[in-house]
């Protein structure tokens, strides 16, 4: 299993490799090579998956350590932990990737750097497979920090347009605020416990290692990398303009994957939040979920809706972590990923298609993303439109479909945490409100895209579908929406009993002194829940899209008059609360005020000493350097002194060799009378 | 005269007149055996055949020897050195004397010696003098 | 009483007297008489030693050798010495200095 693991996580790394340095000689760029990586990755996670289906064990785990290195004092280990929710995340990530990387064979046809790009999503989905593979927490930091350069890399992918590196730049800064809060707690839990892996920090946690007060700091400065990670707020600013990147690398890291590994972090981390702690964590989410709705409600660009979309289901899923429904948060991942790509895939066909008729009529003014250009769609896009419908349907919560299970589990165990704590009423509040705003939004995508009529006469005419190796992921997604494959063995679609709920089982908290409520109690608190809060979420859920039909379909009420009468909100929603602007004014402004004035301190003081300095020294250097012209000399004496010596001695020794056979008994001699006198002392 | 005469006869005769007075040394010393073959062969041999030498390798026309030394002041002072050396070590060292008695005549005692202990360089001299008998013939022949 | 110092000394004064004639003599035949003077201080000393050294006849007969050695020698010496009068003309051994280079 492990070697599973491990092959899985090297196959993409390895087409990585391959892409970056020969992918441009390679026939069609060498696309295949990331292509098979990562179908072969997606059969081995089905095969991981079958194994899964047929043990059939809730506590199945299978873990593989080994030393990384010692240094003596410290000794820091890696591994590997394959366990159900690994297999399904692995699932998830592959099948994704996959998809992705078809899709993208199509759209990103023709592009400049098209080998790159897919070495990058590979490089992506290598990191991603390694945060899921990870069991320790060094391990998940530093693919961690990989997910975010490869979502960098990925955003900025367009780099010529001023606008993508920007947005690539923001991601992975903001990220990087909430890695440090993260690294924080990875060293504080590293300080109490010695180890970095999961077991050694539970079990740490467990004997009381750390005290209530500094254990709830340290499990929210951990939860702050996933703040970053999974655009909560107020770190999520850089997922709108992460739109800049190609719509494909959307789809697979800012809705299904990567913003998802927040979640899981937060999800293997469950046991050991404080209540204190878990509390903070639900008002976040359920705050980001409510906020981020609102925004969502106003926008105009396909992608942003979607965008804003996929940040306050994020919150919806921070949401279940915080209330102790963690496993349904982590069921609204898997169900999210799939409708959530599907619409992101299908918003790129609509993209694509624009972006031809423009180019068609050499309109390059026009933006294709744009929903008031767009209209009436549905009869020359029939595929797309279809499996949009159907992903949207899934994501408003409408019963039949995967995302109305966990949606409503979701919302079910929050009404049961308020239930028990009443004076957390807001959290209800937030959930079922973005609930509604949720459906109505996304209708209101629906039929300012696909229906109506059409803005302008000729662009609609040269729309086409997209091909299939386009339309072929839609379709895939699409069918993952429906519910029967979350229920399976059973096919009651209003109860999420199904392989998933069983196998990914709720795990008691850690937290010493009984703080927490176990996972039984959550469950039957949840159960409770459960039939008021369905009823709740499917009556919420249709009045959201009838608001949008009677809005966008019916245009029985003018979306304009209400613009106008809430003003305030309106332009709140329109400008995204000005939080941007906000973070410029107060932090970046300054910062970079400050940076100024440090650097003309720099500059213009301390270069010029150096500078200076540096000639001074130089000059001084040169002068001595001078005195070798005296060295020369003294050189020349030297040199030419030995010269003149060796041609003196040798001369003058030349005169020994008279020949003369009596001169040598002289020599002989004198040696002789020395070796006497010699002797003698 | 042996050394300091210009003249090479001069030098010869002095060098006679040497042999015979170490001859007369020799009987002093008891060593009569030695003393009668020192005449005979160094001077009934040698000094004639150095004669010789002078005779055949002499300028018809009587050339006076120009001046023949060289580096005398080097050489003397040389010598010097070696004669100064040579006797202050025989006045300092302590000479191992043992009393002799005058032999009757050493002849008889010299062959018995020579025959018995001395046996080995007595042939060696003699294979010696045959190797230079052929030497001097071969280096004095006419060359063709 | 005559000593062996003496005796010594006659060999000492034969011997520098010698060594001066060898080193000193320009004519071949004139070294030649140097070195018969060398061998016979050597020659005195042995024999001053035999008889002062209670009459070991050892002396003689290292003696005995010597001269015989020194026939020998001269002998040889004056076939080269004759030689180089034939070749050069002249037995100034100062000019057969061809081992300088």
């Amino acid at each position: 299993m492990v070697n599973y693991g491990i092959a899985i996580l090297l196959l993409p790394l390895i087409a990585f490799v391959v892409q970056i340095f020969v992918g441009k000689r390679l026939p069609r760029n060498g696309d295949w090579v990331s292509v098979g990586a990562v179908a072969l990755t997606l059969c081995m996670s089905l095969a991981m998956f079958g194994v899964m289906l047929v043990k059939y064990d809730p506590e199945f785990s299978v873990d593989g350590t080994w030393t990384w290195f010692d240094l003596g004092a410290l000794e820091v280990q890696m591994g590997i932990l394959i366990d159900n929710v690994t297999i399904v995340m692995l699932l998830v990530v592959s099948l994704v990737s996959t998809l992705v990387h078809v899709y993208s064979t199509t759209y990103m046809e023709g592009d400049v750097r098209y080998s790159r790009y897919f070495a990058f999503l590979s490089l992506f989905t290598f990191s991603m497979n390694g945060i899921v593979l990870a069991n320790n927490l060094l391990g998940i930091y530093i693919f961690w920090e990989l997910v975010g350069i490869s979502s960098y890399l990925l955003i900025g992918h367009w780099f010529e347009k001023d606008s993508a590196s920007d947005a690539a730049k923001k991601a992975f800064l903001v990220n990087r605020v909430g890695d440090i809060g993260m690294f924080i707690g990875i060293m504080l839990f590293f300080t109490a416990t010695g180890s970095f892996l999961f077991r050694d920090v539970f079990a740490g946690v467990e004997s009381g290692l750390l005290s209530t007060e500094i254990l709830t700091v340290a499990g929210l400065c951990l939860f702050a990398g996933a703040i970053g990670k999974s655009a909560q707020f107020p770190l999520h600013v850089w997922l709108p303009d992460a739109m800049e990147g190609p719509t494909p690398v959307s789809a697979l890291i800012h809705a299904a994957t990567m913003v998802a590994a927040g979640v899981y972090l937060s999800f293997r981390l469950f046991p050991i939040f404080t209540p204190t702690a878990l509390t903070i964590i639900a008002y976040i989410g359920g705050f980001t979920a409510i906020f981020a709705a609102i925004i969502a409600v106003t926008q105009n660009d396909i992608k942003k809706v979607l965008a804003y979309s996929t940040v306050s289901q994020l919150g919806y899923m921070i949401l279940a972590v915080g209330v102790g429904a963690y496993t349904y948060g982590l069921f609204h991942l898997v169900t999210h990923a799939a409708f959530k790509a599907g619409l992101f895939l299908c918003s790129g066909s609509v993209i694509h298609a624009m972006h031809h008729a423009y180019h068609e009529l050499h309109d390059h003014e026009s933006d294709p993303q744009d929903m008031r250009n767009m209209g009436g769609m549905r009869d020359k896009m029939k595929t797309t439109y279809l499996t949009m419908l159907i992903c949207t349907v899934a994501l408003s919560g409408v019963p039949f479909t995967s995302g109305f299970l966990s949606k409503d589990a979701i919302l079910a165990g929050t009404l049961s945490f308020t239930q028990h704590h009443p004076e957390h009423f807001l959290l209800v509040l937030f959930g079922f409100g973005a609930a509604f705003l949720t459906a109505f939004y996304m209708f209101r995508l629906i039929f300012m895209t696909f229906y109506g009529e059409p803005v302008r006469r000729e662009v609609y005419d040269n729309i086409h579908e997209s091909p299939s190796a386009m339309t072929a992921p839609l379709v895939a997604l699409a069918t993952l929406s429906f519910f029967l494959f979350f229920t399976l063995p059973y096919f009651n679609p209003f109860s999420d009993h199904g392989w998933f709920t069983v196998l990914i089982d709720s795990r008691d908290s850690v937290v010493p002194g009984h703080l927490n409520l176990t996972a039984h109690e959550i469950a039957e608190g949840m159960h409770h829940a459960h039939t008021p809060a369905m009823l709740l979420s499917i009556l919420i859920a249709f009045s959201g899209i009838g608001l949008a039909v009677l809005m966008y379909l019916q245009k029985r009420i003018s979306a304009d008059d209400i613009a106008a009468k809430l003003a305030l909100p309106y332009k709140l929603s329109l400008n995204k609360f000005f939080v941007d602007e906000t973070y410029q004014r107060y932090l970046i402004d300054p910062s970079l005020a400050l940076a100024r004035m440090i650097a003309f301190f720099d500059w213009e003081i301390y270069d010029k000493y150096i500078v200076n300095g540096f000639g001074k020294v130089t000059e001084k250097f040169s002068r001595l350097v001078g005195i070798r012209w005296d060295y020369d000399i003294l050189d020349q004496q030297i040199v030419d002194g030995v010269g003149r010596s060796t041609s003196f001695f040798g001369a003058g020794l030349r005169l020994i060799q008279t020949g003369k056979v009596q001169n040598y008994l002289v020599w002989v001699l004198t040696g002789v009378i020395m070796i006497y006198v010699f002797q003698a002392i | 005269m042996v050394v300091f005469s210009t003249n090479l006869i001069y030098s010869a005769v002095a060098l006679l007149f040497t042999l015979l007075g170490v001859a007369g040394l020799y009987v002093f010393l008891w060593a009569d055996f030695i003393a009668v073959t020192q005449i005979l062969i160094y001077v009934g041999g040698i000094l004639v055949i150095i004669i010789f030498g002078i005779m055949l390798t002499h300028r018809i026309t009587s050339v006076r020897l120009s001046h023949s030394s060289m580096q005398q002041g080097t050489g003397g002072a040389i010598v010097l050195v070696i004669f100064v050396g040579l006797t202050s070590m025989i006045f300092r060292a302590p000479w191992y004397r043992v009393a002799a008695v005058e032999p009757e005549e050493t002849v008889r005692q010299i062959g018995r010696l020579l025959m018995i202990d001395y046996l080995l360089p007595f042939e060696v001299a003699s294979v010696l003098l045959l190797a230079a008998l052929m030497g001097a013939a071969l280096l004095s022949r006419k060359v063709d | 009483m005559v000593d062996l110092n003496s005796y010594l000394i006659i060999g000492a004064v034969l011997f520098s007297l010698g060594l001066f004639g060898v080193i000193t003599r320009r004519n071949g035949v004139a070294v030649l008489m140097g070195v018969e003077l060398i061998l016979n201080a050597a020659n005195v000393n042995f024999v001053a030693f035999s008889r002062f050294g209670g009459m070991d006849l050892s002396g003689h007969v290292f003696s005995l050798f010597v001269i015989i050695l020194a026939a020998a020698e001269a002998a040889v010496a004056l076939a080269i010495i004759l030689n180089i009068f034939n070749n050069m003309g002249t037995i100034n051994i100062d000019e057969a200095d061809q081992l300088r280079q």
